[in-house]
């Protein structure tokens, strides 16, 4: 495995300049970044209009939704907020809590949250 | 610890002296660690909403709302537009990052025009934001047209949305709604604002939402139903599929099993509201509330970058890692939204 935990130079961000050609090329990816999660966000828009919760697609359409999510938290983390060009260390020491928490939630979104009501429910008896 | 070490370890490879072991600067890896620890909260409230709105915890008072049904108006045009004002809250705070992250790079070129360029864009696409949210939550806390609750359960022909009648039971202590046409909601009030006397009976009804209603509010009330009747009559009003009572005879029918002894309201506050389970309209004000503080802070974090950036103190410096490290704050907010629209808003 490739090591990037040593210092060899002095690449810290304080230092990250960059010329006007290199700054046009980031440019270049910033606005395509926006331009996909502007998509993401309309077809999110569009999905959520077009399809009723009672529709036999819902459950299809409520992943859709969640999928598309991650995908846009996922470049907002590792593009705009440049955590993509930090150091493998830093990069996972954020990554992992990140991912724990999010995959908590669908946890409990998608199956705790009605098994924990049913089991109330008996409990309460109503 | 047992054994040899192979290799002597350079005192550059150490962590002191000013070295990082992550290869950035203290202050943009503690801005990280908050980050994180920030994500812990939001998480608390997106994982408690979960709970909440799946399965009974949400149905026990009636049925966790659909969002396409609640949000569903946009300033100056009405209602029947599901969702549309939410996208547009979304795509400005996607739009505002894309400056932040502009004004980040600029930084990387030493160019304080660009930055201070984009950076006051990013400030104003802060306050939209606010602005909108405030907006939001005003037509949030008073609602469309307002509801009362039914005693008793009663069995009425209504109209559902394909137009067909069908037969609905409505349950007792369920909410039946009002028009709104029949004087509750706010878009009345700005169009009739040049009635002054109308206007002021409208006041009046606001405050009845807010406060559970005394006394001479409830007067005041009753002056608007005396005045007229409602038209109509929507059931399962937040729900997938809502069901119209036009008919004169069931509307009396309906009204007739009102439940007296309860305030009619319209809207929502911590107490009740029109939308479904009272832990709805709590979810809303916590978690946009807290997410809207958060914007607040952050458009206050950077207008004071920005202010620090047109003093030149960031070109003296030879860096703008400042900006970096606000725009780490910015993006987070950005991050936390698209969560909340997704788990609020569209599930």
């Amino acid at each position: 495995m490739e090591r990037d935990d040593l210092i060899v130079n002095d690449s810290y961000a304080l230092n990250a300049h960059h010329t006007e050609e290199a700054g046009a090329a980031k440019r270049k990816k910033i606005w395509f970044v926006a331009g996909l999660l502007t998509l993401i966000t309309f077809i999110e828009v569009v999905l959520g209009i077009g399809f009723k919760q009672n529709s036999d697609w819902w459950a299809f359409i409520k992943w859709s939704f969640i999928i598309l999510t991650v995908f846009k938290a996922a470049y907002i983390v590792l593009s705009f907020m440049h955590l993509g060009d930090e150091s493998k260390n830093l990069k996972w020491t954020i990554l992992t809590p990140y991912l724990m928490f999010v995959a908590y939630l669908l946890f409990i979104a998608a199956r705790e949250g009605t098994d924990m009501s049913a089991l109330l429910l008996n409990y309460l008896g109503s | 610890m047992s054994g040899e070490a192979s290799k002597l370890i350079e005192n550059d490879d150490l962590w002191g002296g000013g070295r990082s072991p992550f290869s950035v600067t203290y202050g943009k890896m503690m801005m990280w660690f908050f980050l994180v620890s920030d994500a812990l909260t939001f998480s608390g409230l997106l994982i408690s909403l979960g709970f909440f709105r799946t399965g009974v915890f949400g149905d026990l008072e009636g049925f966790w709302p659909v969002g396409e049904k609640v949000f569903e108006a946009l300033p100056g045009l009405g209602t029947g537009f599901p969702l549309i004002y939410v996208a547009l809250m979304t795509f400005l705070l996607i739009v505002s990052s894309v400056t932040m992250v502009l004004a980040v790079e600029a930084g990387h070129r030493n160019d304080k025009k660009s930055v201070t360029k984009w950076l006051v864009w990013t400030v104003i696409g802060g306050f939209f934001f606010l602005g909108s949210q405030a907006w939001e939550w005003y037509h949030f806390i008073h609602g469309s047209g307002g509801y009362y609750i039914s005693a008793n359960e009663l069995v009425v022909d209504g109209v559902d949305q394909a137009g067909e009648t069908i037969s609905y039971t409505v349950a007792a202590g369920e909410k039946v709604y009002y028009g709104a046409e029949h004087g509750h909601s706010h878009e009345d009030h700005e169009e009739e604002g040049h009635d002054e006397h109308h206007g002021h009976e409208h006041a009046s009804n606001k405050k009845i939402s807010g406060m559970g209603g005394d006394g001479h509010n409830d007067h005041a009330e009753e002056d608007v139903h005396e005045e007229h009747s409602p038209k109509v009559l929507y059931l399962n009003k937040y729900q997938t599929s809502i069901v119209t009572v036009e008919d004169a005879g069931t509307i009396t029918k309906l009204l007739a099993a009102k439940n007296e002894n309860l305030p009619e309201t319209s809207g929502a506050d911590l107490s009740s509201n029109e939308y479904g389970p009272q832990q709805y309209a709590n979810f809303f004000f916590f978690v946009t509330g807290f997410h809207g503080f958060h914007v607040f802070s952050g458009v206050i974090l950077n207008l004071i970058i920005l202010i620090m950036v047109i003093k030149g103190v960031m070109h003296k410096r030879g860096h703008y890692e400042m900006v970096e490290k606000t725009g780490l704050y910015w993006h987070f907010i950005d991050l936390v939204w698209v969560f909340v629209f997704t788990f609020f808003y569209l599930v």
